[in-house]
């Protein structure tokens, strides 16, 4: 049992920049590119954090404390989200709203940290991460209620370790889960993240006067950010089908790294979608979501 | 009990003396908060000991009022509402007392303080009383000397529009009062609460719950009751809109929530209206709040929302409660309790906030201020503080009330039926939506205010606040770190006033949700060891290497402005834009004529659309009507002399008929 935590634990923390890799492989692969090397993340990361930092003279304490808050609230995500089919760090009945409010913790540090430049641009990016945020937060809420209501538990933990993706509900509850997937972890078709113009960015343009160490720990929340989302989604669509904790670790790591290739192949199908079309996709989520719930109930 | 008199005495005798010390300010004020503060001091303890023994007292003295008798009865319930009145009326009080002295040229303070204590007193009778006569005096007498504070700056016009506004309102909730309590005392034969309890026949319940519903939700600031809220709490001054929206608004909970325990196991019907009432609050209230431009109005919106997150924990309380749930039913019950407790705590931080934020720069257009964090760096803190308390954003009080509730709302959609499972559901999405949009609206109110660059002149000049205003906004923010870590100490302490409303125990239900919370505040002090842990790494990261400073990341741009960036409206805009339909922001925005305008302007305006769409064209149809009936009063005596003449002959008839 303590095993299986500090696996999962050190599980994310060692693979969440991995995550990234993959996703730019493929969408290389798919646009006949090499692509980056699939370390790539890692190399940032590395990179940024053996240097030193320029702060903005607008900016106070709260833009240094923007990042720390941010990586320390997705570790802490990390310690409640289950994977690999075990149990989490800590669960209990109603742990999925704290985990839903964790993340939001650290996106009202991140937003503040980038109002606390005074630039435009950042205070933009700002103002779009909490509006998609507000209209996410029904739809993973309201999804992970519905999965509560099938497994009849309210805590993570029993809900991953009972669900069973061949249910027709939970497919669209995962459908919903991945649109919130896609939203919160700024990627096609809200945000993306290749574009370096100011005026389209919405995370990329929050981070914009980070730099250093500092960006280091925003780079690395955010792929923590991804993982405990995506082994959210994998644990619903791959419960505890074994005993065998070897076997249900490869499932797991290959289920988020097939995860990580279908954003790709998403990537490299669609565009961004118009700003005005965002809201309708996230509200299309939620009514995903009502809608197995309407499943379930019946 | 004796010592509850003594602490009522102890104010209004502080507010009396106050009055005396008229042409002493500054005495006024010592005599004024000193007596609240000493009064409140001593009712919180026997407020305090019944909370925890968890023992009902009641007085009952001689009084001559016709109908009335003088009962006051101090159950678990009324003393978890004293609790909040007390308490943040002593630290306002402090705060007052420093805040008004900057009119102590042109005002009566001691009127103020008079009011005041009176506010005070009567609050805390309103919890205590047990006999509508009373009730009704000291509901009275908390919506006049509240009246007279909102009214304070009376030279201002929309000061007096808007406190005209608040005596109509208050007014016409009393007004569904009334017949209420009529109902009960005609059929209990006594206006006394005790003789209240299930005195109705079934067809009556339905009627005497609307009515409390419609005059304690006025009080309350339902939508769409609310509409004197956004009005007078920017009007008065700073402590006394803490007052109101931490407290004086919540005795309208109150009300709504001792009615019930009149009224026995409600229908579900009820459940589902109070439930609908707090989304549409909920929901609508923040929304308002993100498209106001005054900093007082913003958080007075953020009341009308707050006031929906409470009733949507007592509507999927009660819910549970006709439903047969009594998990349900005690974590609702307890969540909309307790975020009456964590409301006045983070409410009265932020309203205090933005009064030291107004003295300091003299505005409180939100696009006006900034960079205030670096002038005024302990508001900012205690600011923040209350703005991540109200998002119900972990580890701070707001988000323990909210769990309480999700909790309630999850527990009933996972196990129950569908017809009581839809709705707790929808209460689970709309309290998300409610969280997210809260977060939104404080993310704008505190980037705008305190960070970036001043925007005005008056922001730049701004200082900080005396100490005597930050130390109550101190303990303020103290006491939502400590709600926020004791979660469990302090819930299970809820299960007598829980009781008291179901009529049944509470006791374990709460115990087992402990539990939850204990793992929570494990979570949450993880949360800071990881955060103390990141800061040191960064720390040690930096340490010897080159920190640089340099301007924000302009694009190149070579002369940029503390106007460019970007401002308040601009952040809420899309949230704005999404809810056009129901917020109906008017634009102003001449037409740029040339090739190179020199100037442009740009305006929005947000009015209350309740307030445009009903109220107004219901009064001023009001007043046409009046205005028919000017004919019948022209100030000819003869007439008037004619009137009583016919009058008197119409009775006559009538008689001999």
């Amino acid at each position: 049992m303590q095993a299986a935590v500090f696996t999962n634990l050190a599980l994310g923390l060692v693979l969440a920049p991995l995550l990234s890799g993959i996703i730019n492989r493929t969408k290389a692969a798919v646009a006949g590119r090499k692509g980056q090397p699939l370390l790539q993340a890692y190399f940032d990361i590395y990179k940024n954090l053996r240097k030193g930092a320029v702060y903005s003279t607008t900016a106070s304490w709260l833009f240094r404390a923007g990042p720390v808050v941010g990586l320390a609230a997705a570790v802490a995500a990390l310690c409640i989200v289950p994977a690999s089919g075990s149990a989490a760090a800590l669960a209990f009945a109603g742990d999925l709203v704290l985990f839903a409010y964790v993340l939001g913790l650290a996106r009202f540090f991140t937003v503040l940290a980038a109002l606390d430049t005074g630039s435009s641009f950042e205070g933009m990016g700002a103002s779009r991460e909490v509006f998609f945020a507000a209209l996410a937060e029904p739809a993973l809420l309201a999804g992970l209620a519905t999965v509560a209501r099938k497994t009849g538990t309210l805590s993570l933990t029993e809900m991953i370790s009972t669900a069973s993706a061949n249910s027709p509900e939970l497919v669209l509850v995962l459908a919903a889960l991945g649109i919130v997937f896609l939203c919160e972890n700024c990627r096609i078709p809200f945000d993306d993240p290749t574009t370096h113009l100011e005026l389209t960015m919405i995370h990329e343009v929050m981070v914009l006067d980070h730099s250093g160490p500092d960006f280091a720990f925003i780079q690395y929340g955010a792929a923590l950010k991804a993982w405990v989302l995506g082994s959210l989604i994998v644990g619903i669509l791959l419960p505890a089908f074994s005993s065998s904790r070897p076997l249900m670790l490869a499932c797991f790591v290959g289920a988020m790294f097939l995860l990580a290739v279908t954003v790709g192949l998403i990537e490299s199908g669609m565009a961004r979608l118009r700003l005005l079309r965002v809201p309708q996709l996230l509200a299309a989520a939620s009514a995903l979501s009502v809608f197995a719930f309407m499943l379930v109930v019946r | 009990m004796s010592l509850l008199l003594l602490s009522l005495a102890v104010i209004i005798a502080g507010g009396c003396a106050a009055l005396f010390a008229w042409n002493k300010p500054g005495l006024a004020g010592c005599i004024g908060a000193g007596g609240t503060v000493l009064g409140c001091a001593l009712g919180i303890i026997p407020a305090l000991a019944v909370l925890l023994q968890g023992t009902t007292r009641s007085l009952r003295c001689a009084w001559s009022m016709p109908c009335g008798s003088f009962i006051i009865e101090l159950d678990a319930l009324s003393a978890f509402f004293l609790l909040p009145v007390f308490m943040l009326s002593a630290l306002a009080a402090v705060y007052g007392g420093r805040y008004l002295l900057k009119y102590k040229e042109i005002k009566r303070l001691g009127f103020v303080w008079f009011c005041y204590a009176v506010l005070v007193a009567s609050m805390a009778l309103v919890c205590v009383a047990a006999n509508a006569v009373l009730f009704l005096l000291a509901w009275e007498a908390m919506a006049l000397s509240s009246f007279f504070l909102v009214a304070f700056e009376n030279e201002k016009s929309t000061v007096r529009r808007a406190s005209w506004i608040y005596m109509v309102a208050t007014h016409l909730g009393t007004a569904c009062l009334l017949p209420m309590f009529l109902l009960f005392g005609s059929r209990a034969g006594s206006l006394d609460f005790d003789r209240f309890a299930g005195c109705l026949p079934p067809q009556l319940t339905g009627i005497c719950f609307v009515l409390a519903l419609i005059g304690f939700g006025t009080k309350a600031g339902i939508i769409p009751f609310h509409v004197w809220l956004p009005e007078a709490h920017p009007a008065a001054p700073s402590h006394v809109s803490a007052l109101m929206s931490g407290i004086m608004i919540k005795t309208g909970i109150y009300g709504i929530i001792r009615t019930l325990t009149f009224l026995g196991t409600p229908p579900l019907w009820w459940g589902w209206l109070v439930l609908a009432a707090g989304i549409v609050s909920g929901v609508l209230g923040v929304v308002y709040a993100l498209a106001q431009h005054d900093l007082k109005g913003l958080l007075a919106y953020h009341s009308v929302e707050n006031i929906g997150i409470i009733m949507m924990g007592l509507g999927v309380g009660m819910i549970g409660w006709s439903a047969g749930m009594p998990a349900v039913a005690i974590l609702g019950m307890a969540g909309g309790l307790f975020h009456v407790l964590n409301h006045a705590l983070f409410k009265g931080l932020l309203f205090l906030g933005a009064g030291a934020v107004y003295q300091a720069s003299h505005t409180r257009e939100i696009d006006l201020l900034g960079g205030l964090i670096r002038k005024m760096p302990v508001t900012a803190c205690c600011f923040l503080i209350g703005a991540i308390a109200i998002s119900g954003l972990p580890p701070l009080n707001g988000f323990i009330s909210e769990f309480l509730i999700y909790l309630a709302s999850l527990r009933g959609a996972t196990a129950m039926d569908a017809d009581v499972a839809i709705p707790l559901f929808l209460a689970v999405g709309s309290l998300a939506l409610i969280g997210g949009l809260a977060a939104a609206c404080f993310a704008k109110a505190f980037g705008i205010v305190f960070l970036g660059e001043p925007r005005s002149q008056e922001a730049a000049h701004a200082g900080e606040a005396k100490p005597l205003m930050l130390v109550p906004m101190l303990v303020l923010a103290a006491a939502c770190i400590a709600v926020g870590f004791l979660g469990m100490v302090a819930v299970p302490a809820l299960s007598g006033a829980v009781s008291d409303i179901l009529g049944f125990n509470a006791a374990p239900e709460l115990k087992a949700a402990a539990g939850c919370l204990r793992s929570i505040t494990i979570v949450s002090v993880a949360l800071l060891l990881l955060i103390a842990l990141a800061a040191w790494l960064r720390r040690v990261l930096l340490s010897g290497r080159r920190v640089e400073s340099a301007v924000t990341w302009d694009c190149g741009y070579s002369a940029p402005t503390a106007r460019m960036q970007y401002s308040a409206s601009s952040f809420a805009q899309p949230i704005t834009a999404l809810f056009r339909s129901v917020l109906r922001t008017s634009e102003h925005a001449p037409a740029v004529q040339e090739y190179f305008p020199e100037a442009g302007s740009f305006e929005t305006h947000t009015p209350d659309a309740c307030f445009e769409k009903a109220y107004r064209p219901l009064f001023e149809g009001l007043r046409r009507l009046c205005g028919r009936c000017v004919v019948l009063q022209h100030g000819n005596i003869h007439l008037y002399v004619l009137y009583i003449v016919i009058t008197l002959v119409g009775l006559l008839a009538w008689q001999m008929r």
